[in-house]
């Protein structure tokens, strides 16, 4: 890894955290839920980052402080090298957008398409009416929205069409990183597949990076250049693509990847022996937070917490993997 | 045709219509099918395919406005459509049961489990509450449920998503029904959990020879789950076979379609383009002239103005299409 | 690289009206909003042609004749064709000034009320936290004050008049809107344009102004017709207890209160603008309804 000229990564986190006080009752003392619990995370420019994790993991929280919607308790978010709390909230707005999951609730259903699109560009106070027109066709254009959706409303669309209006909206004011959080996730097979080519290609003609969020797979061993797997707020394995789905180390990831159920008729439904509960993220296992679900937990799972261990662009948390473990044991 | 051993539940014909201020709503329009004790039936399409509505319509539960037809629905020979109300409803929850897909909402969140669990069994036979208490354990233990005693005092709120679909499981094999209805029954959960519930359908399915049949949009479920499949699309079954047949050898341009669509690692490459099915599904409003997926179909002639055959193309085998069995293209192998 | 549709309708995207458009055909379909807006109408003509149809000078007592019947009594004539009251006053000039009175305390208290209440709400749901909690105060020692007695206190030591009764009621009427906007706009609120326009980098005040509120608004007018009828009730009955408006002008609380010591046998001085008050309140309810089952299904759509 060369230490010489090289531009900063798009997005960088530092030990990110977000941790909410909450309420346990009318009159007992508020709790912390550490949603995020020290994340750090890069992506390059151009790259797609999947995000992985099954619901409670805090990806939905870590996406937000990706946007700016939510402040971060601890740690910090670098992006192109300059920190977040340091922009304001129109300069994050340039940069980063998001896509949300669901096509029906992303869309003020009381302004027109040509209204929800041209937001942006009108809250940044970029160019005049005329020029928000033409920048909105041309967008609708790339999205592949027919032109007489211009004057329309939301609820004259389709999901996958209003999905469509969601990216337009996301990518007019051109952004360097889009956040897409299961962008797919609501939408028809048919739909979906439509939307990926759809995000594919506007990757490739506008230079994107893509964060994505989602618990298909499949769709992000299709798309993402790297992955990361969350697990209750930290992430416990993370790697280029091939490498993870074809040798994943985690034990959780394993048991992740032996779940998904790919159409292949005749192997039947896989037991992945994780057991029921995902566990309570107030009230956190001690040691490693997997250990009462592993198939090889170990005497130290259950005290110590597994360090983060960085071999070239790998990453994993795991103490089966730490060479100090394997001495001890 | 052999008469199949023990239950059944078979289907010809099946309509149902809703009248709108537009015209009439026709959204399952006439579909056929049988399924077998012990079997695994899944009807697989997108949204507005009509699926939901075709397990509503078995169930006797659809909305008001709806109106239902069939040659035939008769479950274990007795005739669904002759029974009243009252008749049907002694039939569901005992014969028949369903679970749905939202855990949350499928729950009384005013009851405790143990309430609803009992309920369901006392509503049909005349038990003990103790019996009742203690078929709910039972059933709850069979589900993988743990500390099941002290569960039946909780209420809906205090578990998690998986937990409460089992909890629906339970719910609907309190009387032991022939036949069990899954409505998208994972769809709402992750992975993990998904995986877990399915393999536990499995399970109850061989120790009670139960029917089942599953409504998904997943075809990953579909394959791993069915033994025969039925593809909707437009308010009709366009394919069925076995899920071995359907997978390896689809014969409706759609199920070709669908099964382009989806990325399958090691067969569709990463970074390209995923194969799309162009267009959008008629509306089904009023009369759909020929075949349905005309507009949408790669292979689309002339003959598809009118309405396509139902080709058999062997014991349960069938595909609802113009195309001579054979004239489509071989698609990609894995 | 785009994928167009090919323009066919689908069972679900029907091509469909624009909200507007669908608006306007449900408000002239529903017969609660036909019927109740045409009584509204015909009451704020009347109010505004009052110098032009009302065939007297409601203030002018003519004491020659007092007290004269309506037309349909034995004795009633068609010069005045609603009768007299006590002091002469022709009742059918009276009754039509007294509408002014009743539109305007209800428009101007609903107005101010809802001003107070909606930016009260919408601030406790959008903001949540310490906001929420003072402003659910508020509504809680607002909710736990008689407002009867309230107005009658402030109306006793500042005196009564038409701008005191609608700043008194405008004060205190604020709180279903409070409670309602702010339900609504916690609902709203966990939409996901909501989130969007933040990242776009809009202002708050954008937000609240020009993503929230118009998603708020049906939930508003239902509200507002429901307080002005409310604040014309309470009108009329602090007028009654005499410490509303104050005579001679004709409010129709204020016709009831000096018609009160002749209902024996003189019923029609409190039945006319008694029943004047239940028609208009009856219309501004079957609006208020009307325009909950109209907005309700659009939300739901």
């Amino acid at each position: 890894m060369t230490t010489t000229t090289m531009a900063p990564p798009t997005i960088a986190t530092e030990d990110l955290a977000c941790t909410f006080q909450v309420r346990q009752g009318m009159f007992k003392p508020k709790r912390p839920l550490k949603a995020v619990n020290g994340v750090s995370i890069t992506v390059n420019k151009g790259e797609v980052l999947g995000l992985v994790g099954e619901s409670g993991c805090g990806k939905s929280t870590l996406a937000k402080m990706l946007l700016g919607i939510q402040k971060p308790t601890g740690g910090r978010i670098l992006i192109d090298g300059e920190p977040l709390d340091g922009l304001d909230r129109k300069a994050v707005a340039r940069r980063i957008q998001p896509i949300f999951q669901d096509p029906y609730s992303s869309l003020n259903p009381r302004k027109s398409i040509s209204s929800i699109i041209s937001l942006p560009l009108r809250v940044h106070g970029v160019g005049g009416p005329a020029d928000w027109e033409r920048k909105v066709k041309e967008m609708m254009d790339l999205c592949g929205l027919p032109q007489r959706a211009y004057d329309g409303y939301p609820n004259q669309l389709s999901g996958g069409q209003r999905q469509r209006v969601a990216i337009a909206r996301a990518l007019v004011m051109r952004p360097e990183v889009v956040i897409c959080d299961e962008p797919t996730s609501a939408l028809d097979v048919s739909v979906q597949s439509q939307i990926l080519n759809l995000l594919l290609d506007l990757q490739k003609e506008l230079g994107l990076t893509y964060v994505l969020i989602s618990h298909n797979l499949a769709v992000v061993q299709h798309i993402a250049t790297r992955v990361a797997v969350m697990y209750l707020g930290r992430i416990i394995e993370q790697t280029d693509s091939e490498t993870l789905f074809a040798a994943p180390r985690h034990p959780y990831t394993r048991a992740l990847l032996d779940s998904v159920l790919t159409p292949e008729p005749g192997l039947g439904v896989p037991d992945a022996q994780l057991g029921a509960t995902f566990p309570n993220p107030i009230d956190p296992p001690p040691g490693c937070t997997f250990h009462p679900r592993c198939p090889h937990a170990m005497p130290v799972c259950r005290q110590l917490a597994p360090r983060p261990l960085t071999v070239g662009g790998s990453m994993v948390e795991c103490h089966l993997h730490d060479p100090e473990q394997a001495t001890a044991a | 045709m052999t008469e199949p051993a023990g239950f059944s539940l078979e289907v010809e014909n099946l309509t149902v219509s809703i009248p709108l201020a537009a015209g009439t709503l026709r959204a399952v329009r006439g579909i056929s099918f049988q399924v077998n004790q012990g079997e695994t039936l899944c009807i697989v399409g997108e949204s507005g395919c009509g699926k939901s509505l075709t397990s509503l319509a078995l169930m006797g539960l659809l909305p008001a406005k709806a109106v239902r037809g069939a040659d035939r629905l008769t479950l274990n020979g007795v005739d669904l459509t002759a029974l009243s109300e009252r008749q049907m409803s002694d039939v569901r929850g005992e014969s028949m049961a369903m679970i749905f897909q939202e855990p949350m909402t499928s729950l009384n969140p005013a009851y405790t489990i143990g309430n609803q669990l009992e309920e369901a069994l006392r509503r049909h036979r005349r038990v003990s509450r103790t019996e009742a208490r203690e078929r709910a354990i039972y059933l709850l233990e069979k589900v993988g449920i743990t500390a099941a005693a002290s569960r039946l005092q909780q209420y809906p709120h205090q578990l998690s998503g998986g937990l409460r679909q089992r909890v629906m499981i339970a719910m609907a094999l309190m009387c032991g029904p022939d036949l069990l209805i899954c409505d998208e029954p994972t769809t709402a959960l992750d992975v993990t959990i998904q995986a877990q519930i399915l393999h536990l359908l499995r399970d109850l399915q061989r120790e009670f020879n139960m029917a089942i049949i599953l409504i998904t949009h997943d075809l990953g479920v579909v394959a791993r789950m069915a033994d025969r499949v039925a593809v909707m699309y437009a308010g009709e079954i366009v394919e069925t076979g076995t899920a071995a047949e359907v997978f390896a050898a689809p014969s409706h341009p759609y199920t070709r379609g669908l099964l382009q669509c989806i990325p399958i690692p090691g067969r569709t490459r990463r970074g390209e383009h995923l194969g799309s099915i162009p267009g959008v599904v008629p509306s089904l409003v009023g009369e759909i002239a020929g075949c349905a997926f005309a507009n949408r179909c790669p292979h689309a002639a002339a003959a598809c103005r009118s309405e396509p055959p139902a080709r058999d193309l062997g014991p349960g085998r069938m595909v609802r299409c113009v195309l001579e069995p054979g004239a489509l293209p071989q698609m990609e192998p894995a | 690289m785009s994928v167009v549709s090919n323009g066919l309708p689908t069972a679900q995207e029907i091509v469909g009206p624009t909200p507007g458009q669908r608006l306007r055909r449900r408000l002239f379909g529903h017969r609660g909003i036909v019927v109740g807006g045409s009584i509204l109408g015909v009451i704020i003509l009347m109010a505004l042609l009052a110098p032009l149809i009302a065939p007297y000078d409601p203030y002018d007592q003519i004491l020659t004749a007092r007290i004269k019947p309506p037309v349909w009594y034995p004795h009633g004539t068609w010069e005045h064709i609603l009768g007299t009251d006590q002091v002469g006053r022709d009742y059918l000039s009276r009754l039509i000034y007294g509408s002014q009175i009743s539109l305007l305390i209800g428009f101007f208290a609903a107005a101010l009320s809802g001003l107070i209440g909606t930016a009260m709400g919408i601030a406790a749901g959008y903001f949540g936290g310490r906001v929420d909690l003072v402003v659910t105060f508020l509504i809680t020692c607002r909710l736990s004050l008689p407002v009867i007695l309230v107005s009658l206190a402030v109306v006793a030591v500042i005196g009564g008049s038409l701008e005191v009764v609608i700043l008194v009621l405008g004060l205190l009427l604020w709180d279903r809107y409070a409670v309602v906007m702010r339900a609504a706009t916690l609902q709203v609120r966990s939409l996901d344009f909501v989130a969007a326009a933040q990242t776009v980098g809009c202002s708050t005040w954008h937000i609240l102004v020009s993503e929230i509120l118009p998603n708020v608004m049906n939930q508003l007018i239902v509200v507002a017709t429901l307080e002005f009828a409310h604040a014309v009730l309470l009108e009329a009955a602090l007028s009654f207890l005499g410490l509303g408006v104050q005579p001679p002008l004709p409010s129709w609380g204020l016709m009831i209160a000096e018609g009160r010591n002749y209902i024996l046998f003189d019923p029609w001085l409190i039945a006319i603008p008694g029943v004047a008050l239940f028609t208009l309140l009856l219309a501004v309810n079957l609006l208020g309804d009307g325009a909950r089952d109209v907005t309700a299904p659009e939300n739901r759509g």
